[in-house]
């Protein structure tokens, strides 16, 4: 190992048109060492993670990889440098087997078999070092989330890659499949190799890093050890200001019965049951909490009581009202007061292609105060959404901008102002911080708090335990379609509510 | 890494792209041109003299233009709720049947009644047909472009059989309809235009231009103006919000189907209603696709759609004349010039909106 540091950038500095994204950014990763950096959603740690990957080239700075300087102007160079990135979203080919995808542009030749082979001796080699185990042969598409971020660890591996960059590498995955990253990630590190990990949860930040870096506005504004530092710290310096990470809530008496589920279940479209006798109760003014680990049968639920999918069998009480199956539809369910934020505000909650201001009313688009008859005002859907954005401080409030050019948190803001604004009187929300900075989380979080003091029944479903326990009244624990188990927000502990969520139940233990 | 769609500021999008694809078709065009050995500016001004040098010139190219403006809109108004639909010549050719069976049932009807009676046949006709694909799309998962496709030879079999044996003119050898009844016939523009003292010569334009002209003002409502507009535009970016917010896409895709058949529908107007008073076989003569050309090119807008649609208007007059004046230019090679505006208008507009986004100075946006 060499005494340079693995990567040393000076002076770095990027626009795109009037934005800055980098500004002057300086950074020194050691070699051997796991690198944090930190910053709100548009930072710019994405873009400076381009730049060092090729995606951009800056306009002004120097990049030194392993002490000398480089230019780095295709993700080729990159690779040639030893560098190696996994991106959020996987570039993966999903009907290709596990060892097609790692050779996949360093093919060896034009026949595959060569090529394959070697593959398949060096991914066992890795597999050994780094006790990362994947079957070659199976199907990058069948594979969980984890195990196809793992293909992607390994095809920069298999190029060689000595530093290794991961960006928001957990935003996808459950927590024991995160635990599992982090502990490949040491791995990584006894190895010798470099690992920049660019995340805004502070909690892995502690975790796993040596060193953390601090971005605010394109800006460098800390750089500091990880043993020397805190969450509350490192949430001031990304933010620019005191943030509370704790929710505050106080008790309140819940109310009358709103929405009750009756031993409801569910089956997909291969006749897999989804969700098994569910029963449950929701009350005015309390929020429950499902916790499970991703894909246990949470995202159904929302979607069952949503009316977007029916149940193969049981009951659905709104108002003390059985749900007719005519009812179950989500036009007639937010008529009767129950809005949803779906899980997925990308895939669901709102049309990246339209305007602000036409997605504040997705959903709402019969209401007759937009326009006359058959017809859309579109000064009305505007006015409407100057006034929704400036409620909910959505950044910038352009009605007029397109959705996709929002940052994540001030779209789930757009999607929020969208379905309180209405008064609901059920609100189910499904992860409703998901790729949402500091900010706007505590702003998220306080706004639901005040919506459940205010009589809404809330129910909530994310699969950050941290956020369940903060919010939640009562935590209801999932496993397998099921409901494994209840605890009052109080006396709930982690352990505990992990033991529900792998399906340990109360009559079981 | 995957081609992230470039973003532009919409004054480029939608006047500066075009004109740059055009630009570069037009070279291409040329050099094709040049390579038959002849003038290419010189046949630009020949053709352009053609479309545009006359009275006579400019009603054919707006008769011309006519049949795309109707045939643009049916491919764009699919195009918004995701559909493409390229079964623009079947749904036409349907829409002239019943068309030619609504006058020729109803032959006695009163000159106000006639016209707008034909027309709605035609509509309905195009819609009906156009709601099968849909129907298959929305309940059965058959895609539409493989259905709408082989529905267009469904239709020209349809049409031989129901002109040789049902509503054929008895004793002609051409496959064609007794005339329509002539308080039907839509009127020709210099007729129209003759009471205020406008002297024209005889083209083809007729009526069925103002009604396209309509149908590019009412679909711009329905897009842009109407909670049915939001619906499709909703379902064709994304589905699953559609049925979030509680639209349909089932739905959707049926009515928005049936109404890209309905304007299909606008050809056979056109054509049987203005110009030949009857139904002929083979009247759609490819407009229907033009019409997916003229779509794209349009970016699905119809104020791209009636431009893009003037311009094919142009290059179908134009070229006309053009190949009578200069014989080696034949009428080929105007399809030749016509593809290769299709080709860099539609399928290659990427490349130039990286083109533009370059001189721009916009860069790469992340």
């Amino acid at each position: 190992m060499s005494s340079a540091p693995a990567i040393e950038l000076t002076g770095i500095s990027k626009r795109f048109g009037p934005v800055a994204a980098n500004k002057d950014v300086s950074l020194s990763v050691a070699a051997g060492s796991i690198h944090g950096i930190v910053g709100e959603n548009g930072a710019g740690k994405s873009t400076l993670m381009s730049i060092l990957y090729g995606f951009y080239e800056a306009d002004a700075g120097e990049i030194k990889i392993a002490g000398e300087p480089r230019r780095i102007r295709s993700s080729a160079d990159a690779i040639a440098a030893g560098i190696g990135m996994v991106h959020q979203h996987f570039m993966l080919v999903e009907t290709l087997s596990v060892v097609e995808n790692v050779v996949l542009g360093a093919e060896g030749g034009a026949l595959l078999k060569g090529g394959v082979a070697k593959a398949r001796a060096v991914l066992a080699k890795l597999s050994r070092d780094y006790g990362l185990a994947i079957d070659p042969d199976a199907i990058v598409g069948e594979l969980s989330v984890g195990l196809q971020q793992r293909v992607e660890i390994l095809k920069a591996l298999y190029r060689g890659a000595e530093i290794l960059i991961l960006d928001e590498p957990t935003a996808v995955l459950t927590p024991a499949e995160a635990d599992q990253l982090f502990a490949l990630l040491r791995a990584l590190k006894a190895q010798g190799k470099t690992v920049i990990l660019i995340t805004h949860k502070l909690r892995e930040i502690m975790d796993v890093t040596d060193r953390v870096s601090v971005m605010r506005r394109g800006q460098m504004v800390a750089h500091v050890a990880t043993i020397e530092t805190s969450p509350p710290a490192l949430a001031e310096a990304m933010v620019g200001r005191r943030v509370l990470l704790r929710v505050e809530k106080k008790p309140r008496e819940r109310g009358a019965p709103v929405l009750e589920a009756v031993g409801l279940s569910c089956r997909d479209g291969r006749g897999t049951e989804t969700l098994k006798d569910i029963n449950l109760t929701l009350h005015e003014g309390e929020i429950v909490g499902i916790a499970g680990v991703a894909g246990n049968g949470q995202s159904e639920l929302l979607e069952v009581l949503a009316g977007l999918i029916q149940p193969s069998r049981g009951v659905i009480r709104l108002g003390g009202q059985i749900l007719a199956a005519a009812d179950r539809h989500p036009a007639r369910l937010r008529e009767r007061g129950l809005m949803h934020i779906p899980e997925d505000r990308h895939r669901s909650g709102l049309v990246t292609a339209f305007s602000a201001a036409e997605n504040a009313i997705l959903g709402y688009q019969h209401d007759p105060a937009l326009g006359a008859g058959p017809l859309l005002s579109p000064a009305r859907i505007e006015a409407h959404a100057r006034e929704a954005f400036a409620a909910y401080d959505v950044r910038p409030p352009d009605p007029a901008l397109k959705t996709a050019k929002f940052s994540g948190g001030n779209q789930q803001k757009i999607v929020l102002a969208r379905e309180i604004e209405r008064g609901p009187k059920v609100l189910l929300v499904g992860q409703p911080t998901r790729g949402v900075d500091i900010g706007a989380i505590e702003f998220i979080h306080r706004r639901l708090v005040a919506l459940r003091d205010s009589g809404v029944a809330i129910l909530l479903v994310s699969v950050e335990l941290e956020e369940v326990m903060a919010l939640s009244d009562r935590i209801i624990a999932m496993c397998g379609g099921r409901i494994t188990g209840e605890r009052a927000a109080e006396t709930a502990d982690e352990r505990d509510l992990g033991l529900l969520m792998a399906g340990v139940t109360d009559e079981a233990a | 890494m995957s081609a992230a769609p470039v973003e532009l500021p919409r004054w480029a999008d939608v006047a500066l792209v075009p004109l740059v694809s055009v630009a570069a078709a037009l070279l291409v065009a040329g050099l094709v041109v040049v390579g038959i050995g002849e003038n290419p500016l010189e046949a630009t001004a020949l053709l352009l003299r053609g479309a545009l040098g006359s009275a006579e010139g400019i009603g054919f190219t707006l008769y011309y233009a006519t049949n795309f403006i109707f045939t643009g809109l049916a491919v764009a108004v699919a195009f918004h709720a995701g559909l493409f639909n390229i079964g623009g010549e079947g749904q036409a050719t349907v829409a002239g049947i019943a068309m030619a069976i609504a006058c020729l049932a109803f032959p006695a009807l009163p000159g106000f009644l006639a016209a707008p009676v034909a027309i709605l046949a035609a509509a309905a006709g195009g819609a009906a047909y156009a709601f099968i694909p849909g129907w298959l799309q929305a309940k059965r998962g058959s895609h539409v472009v493989i259905t709408t496709i082989m529905l267009n030879f469904v239709a020209a079999t349809l049409i031989v059989y129901l002109l040789r044996e049902i509503i054929g003119k008895p004793g002609s050898m051409q496959p064609e309809t007794p005339n329509f009844p002539a308080q039907a016939i839509l009127t020709p523009m210099h007729q129209w235009l003759a009471p205020l003292g406008i002297d024209l010569p005889a083209t083809p334009l007729n009526t069925a231009f103002l009604l396209a002209l309509m149908a590019l003002v009412a679909v711009w409502l329905l897009i842009w103006r109407t909670r049915l507009g939001y619906a499709i535009r909703t379902v064709g970016a994304n589905p699953r919000a559609a049925a979030y917010a509680g639209i349909s896409p089932a739905a959707v895709t049926m009515i928005a189907m049936a109404i890209s058949g309905a304007l299909a529908g606008g050809l056979a107007v056109n054509e049987a209603l203005g110009v030949q008073h009857r139904l002929v076989l083979d009247f759609t003569a490819g407009y229907g696709f033009v019409g997916i050309a003229v779509a794209l090119m349009g970016r699905g807008h119809p104020a791209g759609v009636g431009l893009a649609a003037l311009l094919f208007g142009v290059l179908y007059q134009g070229g006309a004349e053009l190949s009578f004046d200069k014989p080696a230019i034949t009428r080929d090679m105007v399809v030749v010039i016509g593809g290769v505006l299709v080709l860099f208008a539609g399928a290659l507009d990427g490349l130039f909106r990286r083109l533009v986004a370059g001189a721009l100075g916009m860069g790469r946006t992340g």
